[in-house]
């Protein structure tokens, strides 16, 4: 019976090539369109460490003053200051963690003639390539006690280790950053988590290529490297004082195993804040502890622009779809003789709405491979943009079979109401007009 | 032309007629919220900004040794003002458009309560002419000014500032800026000139109040400064920047040198608004051009329909004009419907907008444009169809078809 319908379906497509053609092409487009943007929505607003991310925090605090606050709305300070930092490091209440800072590192190749360059730089700590579970070509990270030393050691990024060193196992090597021998200790292999969440608000991108260089925080500050992002909430703020002036500079992320260790946690964070409110460094005792995926969320990293367009292409699909309804309806109420006779030699109406929704797939089908079309042809002109996050829009698997799913679903809806107003024409009088 | 029969006759077909008002106003919704869109991010890219844009460029230099500042800044300086074509050459700490804000409040009093991110610009000698600043009233700094110039900790040690129409009017509404003085913390200068309005280091950063809210303060060679201005005629600015980066490299083996036209900054802190109005641009053609295409494919089939209607009235005496008016005016009535729905629907869209923060209030006007905007093209539209109406012989009415 289904090929039946087939065939009916794809003769009356043919009978009226113009209307047909316009249907899909109006349905392509609007798929094209929504597919295009949510593919983007979707790749920004994904999960970095889909394995990790549900145990990884990030702690706030607030050290400004209460009648010059961080924000007016009400948002707690982005990054800490390196005293808060340095206690709750030092307090050592969660299994794993980090700081982190970034900042332009200028790197001076040893090979002569070359010259200088910056590369992206993370200042951090030990446990940031545990807990992140970043993976090593060569070697592996610092320890803490390279952290206390003030080690001058490096991991440097698998392209950067390509770059300088030709992609060979370059540990124990020495590498020139900011005027000082480096140690190479680790090389990364390829780690891009999207978005570069550990780098919200430290003044780097939110999307787009990895970092270069990791060194330790604290040895990098003792050979005068700056954080690219600093924010004060007193007088005295100077670079050269970073770590006693008011300033916050670092963002810290902990890991927690358990549900049981966050509300731990919490509770170590509200003590912590009220006993420095009680010794005078603090006015306020508010505190925070969001999840990474909360963290990306609260802090808006998916671009306003992004949502919009999701929208604006969604509305737009919406106008395709109406449109093909109406002409899908034009379509069918043309063929009301057709209907008739069909009824009147004994087809249902289930029949009939059977064949106009067959009719519909067929249609929402041929939109959705042109749409697909669209979509490739969209995100190619995405990919040509000169956002952050242009270089990552590719469609993938699911996004796929969502194009498929989106056309079908569109199309059928587009056909339950000429279907049905097709199933309901009346026999007789359609056979007697003739 | 009257409507009754027109309203009559819609009424018998009430779903492709509900189906031609969903569009209309579907499209009449998402076109005002785009255009305005497109709108507000066009005024954007054309910020107007008080400094010789066309023939400033800036060399960047980083990871120069801090205590070599004083005597390089000064030799590097002259082998740019050397360079044919160079009118003025200066050394500042931040251009607008930098992207990289460094932004502090000033207030009327000291330790005053901060409202607005004012960008700091630091200036060498001849700044304000490689800018290309606009003095409009009070002096330029003096070399002595610029001789004590420094900066401590973020902070100009320097007394005096020059600072923008826009702050002048924001801080002294009905008097005049000069000879007053602007506090930080409770660090104080004397305002001695005001500039046409520059723009800040990251407008975005410093939200909508701090876009015009720049300050300046005189400095010596200092270890923070990292941008020379050079300033050229238009026609000149790609070969004196190309050259400037060579003669900077020459003098600098140790640093980072990198350079761009003050053009190209502004096209790149503008790239992504860019992109977003030609997607905008974009979405909008194509949805109109569907909308105009289904309102002809239904009215076409509207029209194949009633084809013997027509010739009956044809017969009885009605003329092509009548016909054509007819299929016009019965659009008109659709279209009004729409758009009414439509212009609803844009203004709930834009309030729903609102409250997630992302756009501001559409004016009200663009709610009429939008509906004449889709007037027009229903009728543009429905012209086809209408005309191949008219043209339907009176004969058909004898014909059984």
């Amino acid at each position: 019976m289904f090929g039946y319908y087939l065939d009916l379906a794809l003769r009356s497509l043919k009978r009226n090539k113009m209307l047909t053609a316009l249907m899909v092409l109006s349905l392509a487009l609007g798929i094209g369109a929504s597919i295009t943007t949510f593919t983007v929505f979707h790749l920004l607003s994904g999960d970095p460490l889909p394995q990790k991310s549900a145990r990884l925090f990030y702690p706030q605090l607030d050290p400004y003053p209460k009648d010059d606050p961080f924000s007016r709305s009400g948002q707690l300070p982005w990054l800490l200051s390196y005293v808060d930092a340095m206690n709750l490091m030092h307090a050592g209440k969660a299994k794993r963690q980090a700081l982190v800072a970034l900042s332009q590192l200028k790197l001076t190749p040893k090979t002569g003639g070359k010259r200088p360059f910056y590369a992206d730089g993370v200042l951090t700590t030990a446990d940031f390539f545990p807990m992140f579970d970043t993976p090593f070509q060569y070697g592996s990270g610092w320890s803490a006690n390279d952290d206390d030393n003030r080690a001058q050691v490096a991991v440097i990024a698998g392209f950067l280790n390509d770059k300088l060193f030709g992609g060979t196992d370059s540990v124990g090597r020495m590498i020139h950053i900011s005027g000082h021998d480096y140690r190479i200790v680790g090389v990364l292999r390829h780690w891009l988590p999207q978005p570069l969440f550990y780098t919200l608000h430290l003044g780097g991108r939110s999307y787009g290529k990895a970092d270069a260089v990791f060194v330790p925080l604290q040895s990098a500050r003792a050979d005068g490297v700056d954080p690219d992002m600093m924010m004060s909430y007193g007088e005295g703020a100077s670079m050269r004082h970073l770590e006693t002036s008011p300033s916050i500079w670092l963002g810290m992320w902990v890991e927690l195993p358990q549900a049981s260790d966050v509300a731990t946690y919490r509770q170590f964070l509200a003590n912590y804040a009220s006993q420095q409110v009680s010794l005078g460094r603090f006015e306020r005792s508010r505190t925070a502890l969001s999840g990474l995926m909360q963290w990306l969320r609260d802090q808006h990293v998916v671009p306003d622009d992004v949502k919009l367009q999701v929208g604006l292409a969604f509305g737009f699909l919406l106008i395709c779809v109406v449109n093909t309804v109406g002409l899908l309806l034009a379509k069918c109420l043309r063929r009301s003789r057709e209907i008739g006779v069909r009824r009147a030699l004994g087809a249902s109406r289930g029949t009939i709405f059977a064949q106009f929704m067959t009719e519909a797939a067929i249609v929402g089908l041929a939109g959705g491979v042109l749409g697909l079309g669209f979509a490739e042809l969209g995100l190619l002109g995405v990919r040509h943009q000169p956002a952050q996050y242009a270089s990552l829009a590719h469609l993938d698997l699911p996004m796929f079979g969502l194009t498929f799913a989106v056309a079908l679903v569109a199309s059928l809806v587009a056909g339950v109401l000429p279907a049905w107003r097709a199933c309901v024409v009346p026999p007789a009088p359609q056979l007697k007009a003739a | 032309m009257e409507i009754r029969p027109i309203v009559a006759s819609l009424r018998r077909h009430r779903i492709p007629a509900l189906l031609i008002v969903l569009e209309i106003a579907l499209a009449c919704a998402v076109l005002c919220n785009a255009v305005f869109m497109i709108g507000q991010r066009v005024a954007d890219i054309h910020w107007p900004n008080g400094i010789d844009e066309a023939g400033v460029s800036v060399v960047t230099v980083n990871g120069t040794d801090p205590k070599l500042a004083a005597s390089d800044i000064p030799r590097d300086l002259a082998a740019l003002r050397g360079i044919a074509g160079v009118q003025a050459a200066a050394a500042v700490t931040s251009m607008p458009l930098d992207q990289n804000p460094a932004v502090t409040c000033f207030t009327l009093k000291p330790n005053g309560k901060c409202t607005v991110n004012t960008s700091v610009y630091f200036l060498g000698v001849d700044g304000m002419k490689a800018l290309g600043l606009h003095l409009l009233e009070g002096r330029d700094f003096t070399p002595g000014e610029y001789a004590d110039g420094d900066i401590h900790g973020f902070q100009p040690t320097a007394h005096v500032v020059l600072i923008t129409r826009s702050d002048a009017r924001r801080l002294w509404p009905d008097q005049d800026a000069l000879g007053k003085t602007l506090y930080s913390g409770s660090l104080s200068w004397t305002v001695v000139g005001v500039v046409a309005d520059v723009l800040a280091q990251d407008p975005a950063f410093s939200g909508p109040g701090g876009r015009y809210s720049s300050a300046f303060f005189p400095v010596r060679p200092n270890a923070m400064i990292g941008d020379y201005v050079v300033r050229s005629a238009p026609r000149d600015r790609e070969r004196v920047l190309r050259r400037a980066k060579q003669v900077v490299a020459g003098l600098e083996p140790a640093a980072v040198v990198d350079g761009s036209t003050f053009v190209k900054m502004r096209a790149d802190y503008f790239a992504n608004a860019n992109s977003m109005v030609w997607m905008l641009v974009l979405v909008c053609v194509v949805m109109l051009a569907v909308t105009v295409f289904g309102i002809v494919g239904l009215t076409s089939f509207w029209v194949g329909q009633r084809r013997r209607q027509i010739g009956i009235r044809r017969a009885v005496g009605a003329t092509r004009a009548h016909i054509l008016r007819y299929f016009q005016t019965e659009n008109l009535l659709l279209s009004s419907a729409g758009v009414i729905l439509g212009m609803a629907l844009a203004f709930g869209i834009n309030l729903y907008l609102m409250r997630h923060d992302e756009v501001g209030r559409m004016p009200w006007y663009y709610l009429p444009t939008g509906a004449i905007a889709l007037w027009l093209l229903g009728q543009l539209a429905v012209l086809g169809p209408a005309l191949r109406a008219a043209a339907v012989p009176p004969v058909v009415a004898t014909r059984s078809v």
